[in-house]
């Protein structure tokens, strides 16, 4: 650990870059759409159905891809989920849709739900748009927050005939699929087609640089609109607990991530030769697999308890193992190692389990790092300033996604119960949106 | 080792596997291909009389019917007899017939229904030394426009004709290859023995038409936005094709005569079961037509194995077995009571039998047990009718099983083990009393 941190950019020749960085799956052809849509049994109360927070016909749009009508399962999928495209690149349908699907029962190998629905989202999202608006109502709701909860709102508000007015802090609409999502699953700028798809019904205007709590203020919009929703995400970050764990060569993943998924020459983002990760979930996996694709020598992911206890799903815990990670189950950072003001690797302590308790076994190792990623969960910050009630740390919501107080709604990760999903911040979206629709058609 | 070999009418071939009178049989090159590929004989593409040849059209001569991944279920065509000038025809007839005397060489005849051009063309037919004549009465499309295949095939009269002459102007074996556009198959081969015919051949092709183009609202295959119907085969056809054999076979005045059976024979299990169902050897063209001429290794290396595991040393041993257990439905056993039962452990939970007999059949299975996912046949409901079986993406997961003691749940009657049959029934007023 004596030499000095080895932080670079260009580790990598563009082009390197640029294949590491492609289509994690690539699209279905033509052909294989059929074939593999020729697989579905077109089950009886279909469990795969069930399995989709979204509740996607998926049957039936199957059945309208084998029947040589993509565009007709795209609408099937946007009527449930009009972020259908995006969800179909990052659900992790191993453990949803795919998992449930009867073919996974009989012979391992599901419907390529995933795969098919891209297919037919890929195909309609370019088209005219395939919903049109009911007449105006005169309404008007505030959606805050231009992530997956907001714009599946914001939709089918506008498709109800309100007028909607979306309040984003960041500079781009998309919320994680523009900032979050790992860069190789939604390529070619996916993220900002899809949010011109969904905007392209019309009804809806986005405001930018407006983050609640500061000049935006609940109370105003309350005045202001017939209704409103929240769709707030997570800003807050997790801290490791650690003295000195503030130091540079100390990152949040999800910073580091955003950084990523904006740049637009990857070779001049600079990214460490030894690379710790510590966490075990999605993002996790993220910050790690494209450390090392973006040309760093070791990356190691920290996890204090074992591979089933991941949030990653198996199949993403095989993706980072396949691309070079190394994943070290069963240990926990206790010091942050400090060389001339900056941290330069961490010492562990290996964990086991004593009924039922995480504890230290008492023996540690060292390993150094020139970069080491917090990716231990993000939290709510209470941008309403306690006007909502909580629950766990988040808003508490009932089942039509209606909050503490008449005439706000909220959704996606800051409420209570939020499962981290694009696809059930869609569904939450979605939901509250028939609720604020009868809300105000009572 | 079972022995393949197959006498048919006198015509010896190394196996039963012949390729039929179709575009692969239409030349020596591809005849000799067949034979070096091991097809144990060819039924050579039709001849028509001499004179300035035949004209197909200049576009798409087939369409299809694909299953997934683009199998090909169904193959329909309107391509006319042989375009090639009669005399190369016959000089390559002759010409392969000499070397290769192991092998069945039969020729496909159509012209006028004038007995003088089938005394002429028998004449040089003859003269090329090939095993026998197949007369062609059943191309559907083209030719029977002009009075010749199909539309001699459809006049019983014309086909007892026919056959009768060639019998009369020629020593060679007669074959009647009939067409399946007709109601009732029995008598058009009734016909064809009452003439003197040896054998007859079916099933030819089934008039079809396989899609409708939508944007130009042509029939497909489509020449310059028209369409013609043509003649149906493939695997589509094979049932359509053995149900056919089957009358024939069980028909009392053509019982025991020599059939050739032809009609989407894919596998060398469907040949084994035209030859159950009493068929002498079989004719291949489409399951060629889509896989090449190799597919025949598969075929004669399948019969053989399953002869073997059988203990059938001849073709002659199994041949005809199924025939006397295609019955009338009044003669079906009414006291026999099956029931579907669904393997639990092979069931993968797709539902699809209880979509099936929930919606269109007999609500006999049930889709939940204490609250979870779960498909069982309910005894009281089940009329057996095998829908479930047939659905059921898993093979062997539903079975139909037979109640062979107690009462039947459904009706509480008690379960007979006699055999009794709607001729017998009281519910039908023409029945008779079984004899006390």
């Amino acid at each position: 650990m004596a030499k000095a941190a080895d932080i670079q950019s260009k580790r990598l020749s563009k082009q390197q870059l640029a294949t590491n960085f492609g289509d994690l799956h690539p699209p279905l052809s033509d052909h294989e759409a059929l074939v593999e849509s020729d697989r579905c049994y077109f089950c009886h109360d279909a469990p795969c159905m069930t399995a989709c927070p979204t509740t996607i016909d998926i049957p039936l749009f199957i059945r309208e891809i084998q029947a040589g009508h993509p565009k007709s399962a795209a609408k099937t999928i946007f009527n449930q989920n009009i972020l259908g495209g995006m969800c179909a690149r990052v659900c992790p349908t191993e453990t949803l849709c795919e998992e449930a699907c009867v073919r996974q029962a009989a012979e391992g190998k599901p419907v390529k739900i995933g795969l098919l629905q891209r297919y037919a989202t890929d195909q309609a999202m370019s088209e005219k748009h395939p919903f049109t608006r009911a007449k105006a109502t005169g309404k008007k709701v505030a959606v805050v927050g231009a992530g997956p909860a907001g714009l599946a709102c914001a939709h089918r508000l506008a498709m109800h005939g309100h007028t909607v007015t979306i309040f984003e802090a960041r500079k781009k609409s998309g919320g994680l699929n523009e900032y979050g999502i790992a860069a190789y699953k939604a390529v070619d700028s996916f993220a900002a087609k899809e949010v011109e798809f969904v905007l392209s019904i019309g009804g809806i205007k986005v405001e930018h640089g407006q983050a609640l709590g500061k000049k935006l203020k609940l109370a105003q919009l309350q005045k202001d609109f017939d209704a409103v929703f929240l769709g707030l995400g997570l800003a807050g970050v997790n801290d490791l607990g650690l003295k000195n764990d503030d130091l540079p060569g100390i990152e949040d993943a999800v910073d580091y991530i955003a950084e990523l998924r904006q740049a637009s020459d990857l070779s001049k983002l600079k990214v460490g030769r030894n690379v710790v990760v510590i966490g075990g979930g999605m993002t996790a996996i993220d910050i790690a697999v494209q450390s090392k694709l973006l040309g760093a020598e070791n990356v190691t992911i920290l996890y204090r308890r074992g591979a089933a206890h991941m949030k990653a799903s198996p199949f993403e815990q095989d993706l980072a193992q396949t691309k070079g990670v190394l994943i070290k189950h069963w240990v926990a950072p206790k010091k942050v190692l400090v060389k001339a003001g900056k941290a330069v690797g961490l010492k562990c302590e290996y964990t086991t389990e004593k009924a039922k308790k995480l504890v230290g076994t008492g023996e540690t190792f060292d390993i150094p790092a020139d970069m080491i990623f917090k990716a231990i969960g993000q939290t709510y910050a209470d941008a309403a300033t306690g006007a909502l009630k909580l629950e766990q740390g988040r808003i508490k919501v009932d089942a039509e996604k209606r909050t503490s107080i008449t005439g706000i709604w909220a959704g996606g990760d800051c409420i209570a119960g939020g499962k981290d999903l694009t696809v059930a911040s869609v569904d939450d979206g979605r939901r509250a949106a028939e609720s604020i629709h009868s809300y105000l058609s009572a | 080792m079972a022995d393949l070999r197959s006498n048919f009418i006198g015509i010896k071939s190394p196996n039963p596997f012949w390729l039929a009178s179709a575009p692969p049989t239409d030349k020596e090159y591809n005849v000799v291909r067949a034979f070096k590929a091991g097809w144990g004989g060819v039924v050579w593409k039709t001849l028509g009389e001499d004179g300035p040849p035949v004209v197909n059209v200049n576009g798409p001569r087939y369409g299809a019917i694909h299953g997934a991944d683009r199998r090909l279920l169904g193959l329909n065509n309107i391509e006319l007899i042989t375009d090639r000038p009669l005399h190369i025809n016959l000089q390559e007839i002759k010409k392969v017939k000499r070397e290769w005397k192991d092998r069945a060489l039969v020729v496909s005849l159509m012209v006028p229904c004038e007995e003088t051009p089938w005394k002429k063309i028998l004449k040089e037919v003859e003269d090329t030394e090939c095993d026998g004549v197949e007369l062609n009465f059943g191309c559907p499309h083209g030719m029977s426009e002009r009075g010749m295949g199909a539309a001699v095939g459809q006049v019983p009269e014309y086909i007892e004709m026919v056959a009768r002459w060639c019998k009369q102007h020629s020593r060679l074996p007669v074959i009647v290859k009939l067409t399946p556009n007709i109601t009732d198959i029995r008598k058009p081969a009734q016909a064809a023995f009452r003439g003197g015919a040896d054998a007859v051949s079916l099933i030819n092709t089934i008039n079809s038409i396989t899609h409708v183009d939508l944007d130009s609202f042509s029939p497909m295959p489509s020449i310059d936005g028209k369409g013609s119907h043509g003649g149906y085969c493939g695997p589509a056809v094979k049932p359509i094709a053995l149900s056919m054999v089957s009358e024939i076979a069980r028909d009392k005045v053509t019982h025991g005569k020599p059939i050739s059976a032809i009609g989407g024979i894919t596998t060398w299990r469907d040949a084994a079961e035209f030859i159950a169902m009493s068929a002498g050897n079989v004719q291949v063209c489409t399951a060629a037509m889509t896989y090449g001429f190799k597919i025949v290794d598969e075929m004669t290396a399948g019969l053989a194995r399953w002869m073997d595991e059988k203990g059938y040393s001849t073709i002659e041993e199994f041949r005809g077995r199924a025939v006397p257990n295609v019955t009338d439905w009044q003669f079906l056993n009414l006291n026999y009571i099956a029931k579907a039962k669904i393997d639990q452990d092979a069931c993968i939970k797709c539902g699809r039998c209880y979509a099936a007999c929930e919606d269109t059949s007999h609500q006999a299975i049930m889709k939940e047990k204490d609250g979870k996912r779960h498909f069982e046949v309910m005894d009281n409901e089940c009329v057996a009718c095998n829908l479930c079986v047939e659905v059921c993406p898993v093979e062997n997961c539903i079975t139909m099983v037979q109640q062979t003691s107690g009462t039947d749940a459904r009706t509480g009657k008690k379960i007979s083990k006699d055999y009794a049959n709607w001729t017998q029934h009281p519910n039908n007023p023409m029945s008779v009393k079984a004899a006390e």
